[in-house]
């Protein structure tokens, strides 16, 4: 199996306050912009990348977010050209590029055959649909959203595959000379990873074409669920799912002490955490969720999905006032749960590894990825959490991994198992601890 | 009570939902970007004398969506050729908001196509001044409370939109917010194109404006009266952008004695 490292590299810098009292990450105005502190921590996260490697994490992660602190990673691009030539070995993972609202996928083929390049063969590349809030940020049609995701990947796999020059014409994008002088170093094209908070939809596009599918943070449960999904697909499709196939990304923070690691871990709140990434018309834009979607949240009004609820999309949070006060007492408890629950792993390292070895019991994921704190966590402690994982975790988890065959993507490639007629799939998880773990 | 009614008729090589009621010579009536609210009194009074007929727009649930209509000019080349099949033309048209986009879209194309043409609150032109508010990113409570300057005091505001919203209605409103950002979303509920196209209309227009309306600026009534100069404006004073529902009697008045005159 492999262990990566991947952080949203916030910005740690904005008053907790102003996120809270916008009601989400999204749309905080950029005049509390510090390009002082933007420009140390660009600087200082690439190195905490290369530190990652150092320690022997088998891969960087980085993804892209755009308009909000949540993320300093707005074209991550950049820092991928950069690691891929500071880096000597370890892979570079996208998780990913919103092709829909980048809307130029020639541009983008142009870019990753760059990092490929430059890295000779290290960049694993992922996509992503962009939330919700970045279809308003990029004026990017939502209703197009899943359209412009499909067309997009199909594009850029013909740009790096066939021989140009080429015309396209399709029902988004349109060139008329294809013919990118950069291409991948890998053959036939670079290995896709596609993260994702569950979506059906987007499970069955992976299966469809073998694509690895990592679940962000999802609920342990429903994650199962989908695994199952995905494996059912893949049946379909005449190929066996195995732990190739999967990948998790879990927000981890270590610390020496179980009482330091809780302190600190808080910053997975802060600002709300996550489930403020956008407020409610932000999230869900027209069009954007299918009708099934729609219908499934219409009916469900209490029903939380990335803090969404039927009736938060009935309301008028807009009009509303924000109490920071009352938000605050709700992040607490919301803390507590949501390590009951193995959403958020915090403590020391004799706590936290058989943590990490139930949820690979359960998901067997091919690899998993360490999702640093979030918050004005300083560098020291985000690098002891770093050290800790890499020293005293990964070695025992590799070996719980060996121990239960858990291969990955790059081991064994996904799909290149035939299921054999008239005979039916083997598990992709195994349910049976979540009792044990209180969640059953 | 005049009864309305809906059924679906092959036209123009597609399936469309058509509300219909009352008797006499027919009025075409484009509803807004929330969809088809439903038969109310301003509907009532015009069915005495005239045979309403409303349209749902495709994508708006009773319609099927027309994957190949991807703005509003290919949507209103589609209610052309409607108008034409069911031989209609020339019609007397009224059209809300953004079905008075489409409205001026039909004129635009065919000058002949309507007799005469009331645009309530139209969206279609970039305003003169203002903009038009963004409905896009916004909870559909928050717009549709938005649309009218006092909810409490619009008595069919309340009928229509009053109490717990049905999962049957968020549904209604999350499929006509998807197809108008499917065909609107850019430019944003508006041709830059149209002034230049509606040069010269020679149709009657009327265009009706409430003063409390925070969706459709002033500068938009502006754009259309400088692109039709012979288009007149009716101001009604203290309602926002649903005049016929926050102010029906005058509302009527000012309709009937235009389409009278």
């Amino acid at each position: 199996m492999k262990v990566g490292y991947f952080t949203e590299r916030p910005a740690r810098w904005v008053p907790e306050d102003v996120i809270l009292r916008n009601g989400g990450h999204f749309a905080v105005s950029n005049s509390y912009f510090d390009r002082e502190r933007a420009a140390e921590d660009y600087n200082y996260f690439i190195d905490e990348n290369l530190y990652a490697e150092e320690l022997g994490f088998d891969i960087i992660g980085l993804n892209e977010h755009h308009g909000n602190p949540f993320c300093m990673g707005s074209v991550m691009n950049v820092e991928a050209g950069i690691l891929a030539r500071l880096t000597k070995k370890a892979r570079i993972l996208l998780i990913g590029n919103p092709l829909p609202v980048i809307k130029h996928p020639l541009r983008m083929a142009e870019e990753l055959a760059e990092i490929d390049l430059i890295s000779r063969g290290r960049m694993i590349t992922g996509w992503v649909r962009g939330a919700g809030s970045e279809q308003f940020f990029n004026n990017a049609n939502p209703t197009y959203n899943r359209e412009l995701f499909e067309e997009a990947h199909d594009f850029i796999v013909q740009a790096w595959t066939r021989p140009g020059p080429w015309r396209y014409e399709g029902k988004h994008f349109h060139y008329r000379h294809v013919n990118p002088w950069a291409l991948p170093y890998q053959k036939p094209h670079p290995p896709m990873w596609i993260p994702g908070t569950l979506s059906p939809e987007t499970v069955r596009w992976c299966a469809e074409k073998a694509y690895p599918y990592f679940g962000l943070g999802t609920s342990l449960g429903p994650t199962c669920d989908l695994w199952d999904y995905y494996a059912d697909e893949a049946a379909k499709h005449g190929y066996v799912a195995g732990s190739e196939n999967f990948g998790y990304v879990l927000p981890t923070f270590v610390a020496e002490t179980e009482e330091r690691a809780q302190e600190l871990g808080q910053g997975f709140l802060f600002g709300g955490g996550q489930n403020s990434f956008a407020r409610v018309e932000h999230t869900l834009p027209p069009g954007y969720n299918s009708k099934e979607a729609i219908r499934k949240l219409a009916k469900q009004p209490q029903g939380s999905w990335l803090g969404i609820s039927g009736d938060k999309m009935r309301g008028h949070a807009e009009e509303q006032e924000i109490d920071v006060e009352a938000i605050r007492q709700k992040l607490i408890p919301g803390y507590q749960k949501a390590q009951k629950q193995f959403q958020l792993i915090i403590g020391s390292p004799k706590t936290v590894l058989p943590k990490l070895k139930a949820i690979l019991t359960v998901l067997r994921p091919g690899s998993l990825i360490i999702f640093s704190v979030q918050g004005p966590v300083p560098n020291k402690d985000r690098q002891t959490s770093m050290r800790l994982i890499a020293q005293e975790i990964i070695p025992a988890l590799k070996e719980h991994a060996k121990s239960i065959e858990l291969v990955d993507a790059l081991e064994r490639a996904p799909g290149s198992i035939k299921l054999t007629p008239g005979t039916s799939r083997g598990p992709v998880s195994d349910r049976g601890p979540l009792k044990e773990l209180g969640l059953a | 009570m005049i009864k309305s009614a809906e059924e679906t008729v092959s036209v123009a090589g597609e399936r469309l939902a058509i509300v219909k009621g009352g008797s006499g010579k027919p009025l075409l009536i484009f509803h807004d970007e929330l969809g088809y609210p439903g038969w109310m009194s301003w509907n009532e009074t015009f069915a005495h004398e005239r045979t309403l007929i409303i349209p749902i727009q495709p994508g708006y649930g009773k319609s099927p969506r027309l994957e190949w209509v991807r703005t509003f000019r290919d949507l209103a080349g589609f209610y052309s050729q409607v108008v034409r099949e069911l031989r209609l033309d020339p019609v007397d048209v009224i059209g809300y908001s953004a079905g008075g986009f489409i409205a001026a879209e039909m004129v635009a194309a065919d000058p002949r196509i309507f007799s005469k043409m009331i645009l309530v609150a139209p969206m279609g032109l970039k305003p003169a001044e203002g903009e038009i508010m963004d409905i896009f990113p916004i909870t559909m409570r928050t717009h549709l409370r938005a649309t009218v300057a006092d909810p409490a005091g619009t008595p069919e505001f309340l009928k229509l939109y009053g109490g717990e919203m049905t999962p049957e209605q968020f549904e209604a409103f999350e499929e006509a917010r998807a197809e108008s950002a499917r065909i609107g979303w850019e430019p944003y509920m508006h041709n830059p194109a149209l002034p230049y196209l509606l040069r010269g209309t020679k149709t009657p227009t009327l265009l009706v404006w409430g003063t409390r309306d925070r969706v459709v600026p002033r500068g938009c009534i502006d754009a259309y009266q400088q692109a039709i100069p012979g288009a007149q404006v009716a101001t009604i004073e203290g309602v926002g952008h649903r005049p016929e529902i926050e102010n029906s009697t005058e509302f009527v008045r000012i309709v009937s004695r235009f389409l009278t005159e």
